[in-house]
């Protein structure tokens, strides 16, 4: 037999050890060590793991609120301009609602011609209602021609100009329309006067008027095709001791928020002054 | 001769905004006229030559755009501006006193002559309404604006006919 030489009792006796650490881990004697050391080691890394996250915010954080600012100041200016979108959209609806109103009012109104036309102005005198409209004798715009949207009367164009017009509201001191009651069918003279006011002059006394009765033109005179939406009688003012009866008139139309108009192009007002007897 | 070429811009911005936002601005009926406060600062500041040239383009403009006769805002600009270069000298220790005399005279003459031309006109105007719901206002809104434009056109007047630094 053999006998072992001292290197191969080395190797018996690490190899008896190993096995046996590994027996006494496997039995649990090991447990608290482990336990303690792992919790050690965790710690330790950790901690490391935390001052090295420190170290590179450090050397990374200033470079980084460079870039932020940068970036928050691209996403402001990005807010103004979208925040600049939207009130332009806005505005785009609320055109756009107009405009289909107008377009809507021109398909069910077939018989007339209409020219669109935005209100850039109102005369510069505080004494006359007028307006002045971006259309004139370029875009085949005449004197006399109706003003109307599509809540119902304007006024009539007053004076053009190459690409721009005039239009004489209906609330005017000096504008006067014929018009007629529809449900009693009678007609009288709507006079504009300077506060806006419209009041309705010459109803004979034996008709019958009453607040909410709708005012259409009549036609007469030539100066406005008939039919075309005017107001609502709003009060009646009737004594026994006057020729005619008067009533103040509610317009449709808001004529402190007149930006689209549609000017009626295939009307041509009828000059009646050589009928008219002068005195 | 270029003081008078800048009063076409000058009195063109003026009537745009007239038009756009001044003349929308009410007090009860009546509103301010840029055009006119321009012209009455203009005529106030000391140096200015040409000041009448200036109210007749201003008279001229505003005749063509607006409703009233031609030569109502003609003459209603001429006697401002004539108004405002004869007190420059007498009142010129006091500019804004002078400012408020005058704008509150030619308020009232404008008014008058716009008044008297579309009654002959056939306007059906009744002189008592009139004069509460649109002069009245009138006036106080350019009272109120004439204070903001007065130290505009000095600057510009300033800027146009710069003084001489005595040695």
């Amino acid at each position: 037999m053999k006998r072992l030489t001292p290197r191969s009792l080395q190797t018996v006796i690490i190899v008896l050890i190993a096995v046996g650490l590994v027996l006494m881990a496997l039995g649990g004697y090991f447990n608290v060590a482990t336990r303690q050391a792992g919790r050690a080691a965790v710690s330790a890394q950790a901690w490391l793991s935390q001052r090295y996250l420190a170290l590179v915010d450090f050397l990374t954080v200033p470079r980084d609120l460079i870039s932020l600012r940068r970036e928050n100041a691209q996403l402001r200016a990005e807010v103004a301009r979208l925040q600049g979108q939207i009130v332009q959209l806005q505005q785009q609806v609320t055109e756009t609602e107009i405009l289909a109103a107008l377009v809507n009012f021109a398909r069910t109104n077939p018989e007339s011609d209409y020219r669109m036309a935005n209100v850039i102005g109102r005369d510069p005198s505080p004494f006359l209602h007028y307006v002045i409209i971006d259309v004139g004798s370029s875009q085949g715009i005449r004197p006399g021609m109706p003003v109307v949207t599509e809540q119902g009367l304007v006024g009539r164009v007053e004076a053009v100009a190459a690409e721009a017009a005039r239009v004489r509201l209906i609330t005017d001191p000096a504008s006067q329309v014929n018009v007629r009651l529809q449900g009693s069918e009678t007609e009288a003279l709507l006079i504009g006067s300077i506060t806006g006011e419209l009041s309705l002059e010459m109803i004979p006394q034996d008709v019958t008027v009453q607040a909410g009765d709708v005012v259409l033109t009549s036609g007469l005179g030539g100066g406005y095709p008939p039919n075309l939406l005017v107001g609502q009688v709003v009060t009646v003012r009737k004594f026994d001791y006057e020729l005619f009866q008067q009533a103040v008139i509610q317009p449709t139309v808001d004529f402190s928020r007149l930006y689209y108009v549609l000017v009626i192009t295939n009307f041509r007002p009828v000059d009646i002054s050589p009928l008219v007897p002068s005195p | 001769m270029w003081e008078i070429l800048l009063s076409l811009p000058v009195l063109g911005l003026a009537l745009m905004l007239q038009l756009a936002m001044v003349g929308r601005v009410n007090l009860l009926f009546g509103s301010a006229d840029l055009p006119m406060l321009i012209l009455i600062a203009w005529g106030l500041q000391e140096r200015v030559r040409w000041a009448w040239v200036w109210g007749l383009l201003g008279g001229l403009l505003v005749g063509y755009v607006s409703g009233l006769a031609w030569y109502v805002p003609l003459l209603g600009y001429l006697g401002a501006v004539g108004l405002a270069q004869s007190l420059r000298r007498r009142i010129w220790q006091a500019p804004f006193l002078a400012m408020f005399l005058v704008t509150l005279t030619s308020t009232l003459w404008m008014h008058g002559l716009s008044f008297i031309s579309l009654r002959l006109a056939g306007n059906p105007l009744l002189l008592g309404d009139s004069f509460d719901l649109i002069t009245l206002p009138s006036v106080f809104l350019n009272l109120a604006l004439g204070v903001l434009i007065y130290p505009l056109i000095r600057d510009l007047a300033a800027w146009l006919y710069p003084s001489e630094v005595e040695a």
